[in-house]
């Protein structure tokens, strides 16, 4: 458990992919990439008897220059909760306060997700979810992110990070998870 | 036109045949004191092979039901397909109670003429030719009929030797999970047995809790396709699929009025989910509960007069009652760790749940008269309990070889089978009312 959270803070390219495979709302990443980016500009040296060659900048991806501007925690988007728990462990306080200032300066809307494990009924879990992802709706609220750049989904039980039936799935299935 | 465009592109509903997930009965735990019975092979007087071995189906029935020990074929003593032809002593020998003797003639080509005679061994053996002959039916089949038809024999020979309605003639619905399909949720029907399984409905989007109507022709269920969740009520012979509710936040766990008019459910809209039936026709809504703890898994009376249901009013989870016309909510459960997902059963005399005990969900059984609770099943996540119509058998998902499936256990906990899908995982099973 402990290892998997140094994991977390140190791999960037895991949480990279999960943003880029999360859902057809990652294009609103990639839009705002390219307005970010310095397009390489082409120089016209038709008739001054030189020739120049453009030369791309070295740029920054675009989740680097997220993680420049709001902190390496901008790339989690993942909030882990213990069983039948839906408070917001005091470590992700740093990963949502990055999203909330992100939320404020974009003005972006983001789906909330719920996640549970399996232990506990369908239906009780799909409440369960909806109170996790409302938990990392009223912190980011609090944050001062407005309710109109907010919604939830709550999956409950039916859409594991791991289809495993055992503990390590479990812990890893209790989610909240932040779709732009 | 659009609309029906879009569901085409997320989502595919027919009823076709497709058989991957295909259950088969596998009994883990029978009765001992279990009736002897004997299903004789049916003769075959067509032409070719018999379609179908009625006989084997009518035996296997009988044996799942908990209540009867067929004897196997290699330990009759004899086969004839005539009641007359019966050497009753002999059978008496071997304790058989009752026998099922039948004939196959084909009138024409592709249409079967079934006869069958139940048969009361003791009576048999007093030689009164007048009663010993239970019942006996003769229908013309075709071969499309000949499994149901089997089922309908079963039904008719356990009503006649237990007093109470047969419910092989039944489905049962359920979501199948393969995360190697293209649609990897997939609501499907089969006969009670697993035979004659058919997709109702398959998404890339989860689906869940599916609830027949009284009549057996439709299913309510939850499907997120759209990236939420919202109630779809689509009939299972026509195809047609409307959507019932896509209110904010939680729209789940939809159950159907005893009368097919109305259907209870749970919704978030106004803050935490509560309970509200809606009327189906008219989609006036009526909020049922309001607690700002969990409410949610409604199920009703027979009577269709009140609704039970889990909430966590007190702590953790327990199942209350409350009384549709004067609003008044009692709580029904008190042993346990937490009991949730309850149902009652046709008779109302009983509560079927999922009840925590040391941390392991198991299915659980409350007398409602005598408040005694009585935990049926030993694994450690058992739930989605839904009760036979007859209130015989309860099927449900749980745990095993690594997967989730489903499985079966008697109302009294004494026999037991498992249902094991071949590919994938299988879970929120529904039993549906009697379909004939």
């Amino acid at each position: 458990m402990q290892l998997n959270k140094v994991l977390k803070g140190l791999a960037i390219t895991l949480p990279l992919m999960t943003l880029a495979a999360c859902s057809s709302n990652d294009k609103k990443f990639e839009d705002q990439s390219s307005e970010m980016s310095n397009g390489a500009e082409v120089s016209d040296g038709s008739n001054s008897g030189v020739d120049t060659d453009a030369i791309s900048p070295m740029d920054m991806s675009f989740e680097e220059k997220l993680a420049a501007k709001y902190g390496q925690a901008i790339l989690e988007n993942t909030i882990s909760f213990a069983y039948d728990q839906s408070e917001i462990a005091p470590e992700y306080r740093v990963v949502l306060n990055a999203h909330a200032q992100y939320l404020v300066e974009s003005q972006k809307s983001v789906t909330i997700e719920g996640h549970t494990d399996e232990r506990g009924t369908p239906e009780y879990n799909i409440a369960l979810g909806e109170r996790r992802a409302l938990s990392v709706v009223r912190y980011l609220q609090s944050m001062g992110v407005p309710a109109t750049q907010l919604s939830t989904v709550s999956y409950g039980e039916e859409k594991p990070a791991n289809f495993s039936h055992s503990d390590a799935a479990y812990a890893e299935n209790r989610r909240a998870v932040l779709i732009y | 036109m659009k609309n029906k465009l879009l569901m085409l592109i997320g989502l595919w509903f027919a009823v076709v045949v497709s058989a991957q997930a295909k259950l088969e009965i596998v009994v883990t735990e029978g009765v001992d004191t279990a009736r002897v019975v004997a299903v004789l092979p049916f003769k075959f007087e067509g032409e070719g092979v018999a379609p179908q071995d009625l006989a084997e189906i009518v035996s296997t029935d009988l044996m799942r039901s908990g209540k009867f020990n067929p004897l196997a074929r290699s330990k009759m003593p004899q086969t004839p397909s005539l009641s007359s032809d019966i050497d009753f002593n002999a059978w008496a020998s071997l304790g058989a109670e009752a026998l099922v003797t039948g004939v196959v003639t084909m009138p024409e080509p592709g249409k079967y003429q079934v006869t069958f005679e139940l048969v009361d061994v003791i009576s048999g053996q007093q030689g009164n030719s007048a009663t010993y002959v239970l019942d006996k039916r003769r229908s013309v089949v075709k071969e499309s009929q000949m499994r149901q038809y089997a089922h309908r024999i079963s039904d008719i020979v356990y009503e006649k030797l237990t007093g109470e309605k047969g419910a092989f003639l039944t489905r049962i619905a359920y979501i199948a999970v393969d995360q190697t399909d293209k649609y990897p949720y997939q609501l499907r029907i089969s006969d009670y047995d697993g035979f004659g399984e058919k997709l109702v409905v398959r998404s890339q989007e989860p689906l869940m809790s599916p609830s027949w109507s009284p009549d057996g022709r439709k299913l309510a269920y939850v499907s997120f396709e759209n990236n939420r969740s919202q109630i779809y009520i689509q009939d299972i012979y026509s195809q047609e699929r409307t959507q019932l509710t896509s209110f904010p936040s939680i729209n789940g766990a939809p159950k159907w009025s005893p009368d097919g008019q109305q259907m209870a459910m749970v919704l978030s809209k106004d803050g935490q989910p509560d309970i509200y039936v809606m009327n189906i026709r008219t989609r006036d809504l009526r909020r049922v509960t309001s607690h700002r703890s969990i409410d949610t898994e409604p199920s009703w009376d027979p009577s269709g007069k009140s609704l039970i249901f889990s909430s966590e009013r007190g702590g953790k989870p327990q199942i209350y009652r409350v009384d549709l016309a004067t609003n008044e909510t009692k709580r029904l459960t008190w042993e346990g760790e937490m009991n949730l997902g309850g149902s009652l059963t046709f008779d109302g005399k009983n509560l079927v749940m999922v009840s925590r005990n040391k941390g392991q969900y198991q299915i659980a059984r409350q007398d409602l008269e005598t408040g005694d609770m009585f935990v049926l099943t030993t694994s450690s996540l058992d739930e989605s309990p839904s009760v036979a119509p007859n209130g015989s058998m309860i099927i449900y998902s749980t745990i095993y070889g690594g997967k989730k499936n489903l499985a079966l256990v008697s109302m009294d906990g004494r026999f037991k089978a498992k249902l094991p899908a071949r590919s994938g995982e299988v879970r929120a099973p529904a039993w549906s009312p009697y379909l004939n």
